[in-house]
């Protein structure tokens, strides 16, 4: 739904030149919810900007809905009419919700409206269509000034969706939200991606954002995307930064001759009782350092660290063993593609064997 | 001078003072939000950036209000003769007046605009509007408390600005201070006409005021405060800049 290929953005200010977009390859799939994080500075919203063209790319391509938005976008800094156009079926949501104070919440929701031409009854009736959908039907006389962030932010949805739009797109649309508010926002936007099959690309650097709604998500560190992938997939990625931080386990070995081994259990594995039946199989102590269990992407996921007895080339079978029962197993302290970790691995098939 | 013999000549002054400044008010916006529009749409890292464009039209601006207004009647006379035929009366002082007023407005135009948040004008860009609807939908609405208030300053400016017109013949009560006030040493009337030119400016500060607060008040900004502290040093002060303006309107979020 959304294809961004080379994506650059270099601003340049006073002779110094920031690469702010480092040749952004994105793929966002009908009807998903997508979301982006990355530290301050990353070039998210540089991204998301460019998606629909606030900010023209220094190179590469955007297409969205099948549409090559930048090939739109003429010379210049003024949008061309197609351009334009194409932006109105692209909803966008914003971390300061940018409502119009001197509006009403209905002629807020109208102004979209007003844009496509569309005439006075029409726009009055699907403007009050559209707050209903948010829940805020009630506040359609009032002003902007006189609603809670949660509602001004459920009125910057509404006036997103006037153009029924296929693709939304999120800039920290939680992030000046209280963690009750962010729910509620956030639950909003999935029913509206279930309901409409509205395609959601979203920016965030909160994790709980990415767990409760996104099917998918990418890591961005200095305007590349480092990872990406459905939630899922990068769970299942052993070393994977994001689901070290989806899901974080602590935990510190309590000797030196131990051996330290993060275990992820997905759904139907979840349920097994694994660590018994490897302690009776080979009759080793194991503890437990850490261990989470949560819902992410609305699948059961646990992760635990667990501690055996010796060091990890004796441990080469039972590690196996936790392999064969399907479940994703990372030596911790051997961070991928080093090359304890490639022993590990080479060790790990081994002994599977 | 009796009050029977001042009073027609009172009244007459009024109006022509109450004549220039309204029809100067309205060529004045008539010319100077448009002037102070492009400004700020052409400035750089604006809508419709243009260098050339926004340093000429900022050059004739800034030197126009670099000339004293007195100086710029007595300028304008060529000019004003070519307009309306004729460089003498309250239709005369008209002209000058504008041209005096509109650098002036136009810049208080191009304050009150880029106080309006640039994230609105994203909002709009990004639900496909273009330029004339950031102008009409964002821009001016948004700013209108603003420019009210910039309006109420410019008026008082004017108010001022026709007195001195009165001096070289443009009619009016400046025109009766001269003539009769200070010529004549006609001191009751001199003192009759200030205290009618502050009855004037007042009435319009406190209209000014009362506008800026609806509007503040509706868009849920902060009211600005009505009292006779800021009347007076509005009135003490006829050229306020930019730290008026947001005093008159500031901004709450
Ligand atoms: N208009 C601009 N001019 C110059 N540099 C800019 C501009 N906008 C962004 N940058 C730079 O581009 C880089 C990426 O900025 P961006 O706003 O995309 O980061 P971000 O990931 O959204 O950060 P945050 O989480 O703080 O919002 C930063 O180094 C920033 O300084
Ligand atoms: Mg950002």
């Amino acid at each position: 739904m959304i294809t961004t290929s080379g994506l650059t953005k270099v601003y340049r200010s006073g002779g110094r030149e920031v690469t702010a977009l480092d040749g952004v390859d994105l793929h966002v799939r009908e009807g998903e919810v997508y979301g982006v994080l990355g530290q301050s500075g990353a070039g998210k919203s540089t991204l998301i900007r460019c998606v629909n063209l606030l900010e023209r790319p220094t190179a590469g391509t955007v297409t969205v809905a099948g549409q090559d938005l930048t090939a739109l976008a003429g010379r210049g800094r003024r949008a061309s009419g197609a351009l334009r156009q194409a932006r109105s079926r692209i909803g966008m949501v914003f971390q300061h919700f940018n409502l119009l104070s001197s509006r009403t919440v209905q002629a807020n929701v109208e102004l979209p409206l007003e844009i496509l031409g569309l005439d006075r009854r029409e726009r009055g009736r699907k403007a009050l269509e559209l707050l209903d959908l948010v829940g805020l039907a009630d506040k359609a006389k009032s002003y902007p000034a006189q609603l809670s962030g949660g509602q001004k932010q459920r009125v910057g949805i509404a006036r997103a969706l006037a153009g029924d739009p296929k693709v939304l797109l999120s800039d920290e649309s939680t992030s000046a939200l209280d963690p009750e508010t962010t729910r509620s926002i956030l639950g909003l936007l999935r029913d509206l991606n279930r309901q409409l099959g509205l395609t959601v690309l979203l920016i965030t650097h909160e994790m709980d954002v990415v767990k409760t709604i996104c099917d998918s998500a990418a890591l961005m560190k200095g305007g590349r995307i480092t990872e990406s992938g459905t939630v899922a997939e990068l769970l299942a990625t052993p070393g994977s930064e994001l689901a070290r931080e989806l899901f974080p386990v602590g935990g510190e070995p309590s000797g030196p001759d131990r051996t330290v081994v993060d275990v992820t259990f997905h759904g139907e594995a979840a349920t097994q009782p694994v660590i018994s039946q490897l302690s009776r199989t080979y009759n080793i102590d194991i503890s437990i350092l850490g261990a989470a269990m949560d819902t992410v992407a609305g699948k059961q996921v646990g992760r635990m660290r667990i501690e055996l007895p010796g060091r990890f080339e004796e441990n080469v079978v039972p590690i196996g063993f936790l392999r064969e029962q399907g479940l994703q197993v990372d030596v911790a302290g051997a961070a991928a593609g080093t090359d304890v970790a490639d022993a590990a691995e080479a060790l790990i098939q081994e002994g599977a064997k | 001078m009796t009050w029977s013999q001042m009073q027609p000549l009172l009244h007459d002054a009024c109006l022509d003072t109450l004549f220039m400044v309204w029809w100067s008010t309205v060529y004045t916006v008539l010319g100077g939000l448009p002037l102070g529009i492009l400004l700020y749409l052409t400035e750089r890292g604006g809508l419709l950036p243009n260098v050339v464009v926004n340093k000429a039209v900022g050059a004739v601006v800034n030197i126009a209000r670099s000339v004293p207004f007195i100086i710029l009647i007595v300028w304008l006379i060529p000019f004003t003769r070519l307009v309306i035929n004729t460089s003498i009366g309250p239709s005369a002082a008209v002209v000058a007046l504008t041209i005096g007023a509109i650098p002036f407005f136009a810049r208080l135009v191009e304050t009150s605009l880029r106080e309006v948040d640039h994230g609105l004008i994203e909002a709009v860009q990004a639900m496909g509007g273009g330029t004339w609807t950031v102008i009409f939908k964002v821009l001016l609405p948004q700013a209108l408390a603003s420019l009210v208030a910039g309006l109420t300053t410019t008026v008082i400016a004017l108010i001022g600005y026709s007195a001195m017109a009165g001096a070289v013949g443009g009619g009016g009560l400046g025109q009766v201070a001269i003539n009769y006030g200070y010529q004549r040493q006609e001191h009751g009337l001199m003192n009759i006409t200030i205290v009618l030119l502050v009855v004037i400016v007042t009435v319009v500060q406190l209209a000014g005021d009362l506008s800026v607060r609806r509007l503040a008040r509706r868009t849920g900004r902060q009211p600005a405060p009505v009292g006779v502290r800021r009347l007076w040093s509005a009135n003490r002060t006829p050229g306020p800049r930019k730290t008026e303006v947001t005093e008159v309107a500031p901004e709450t979020t």
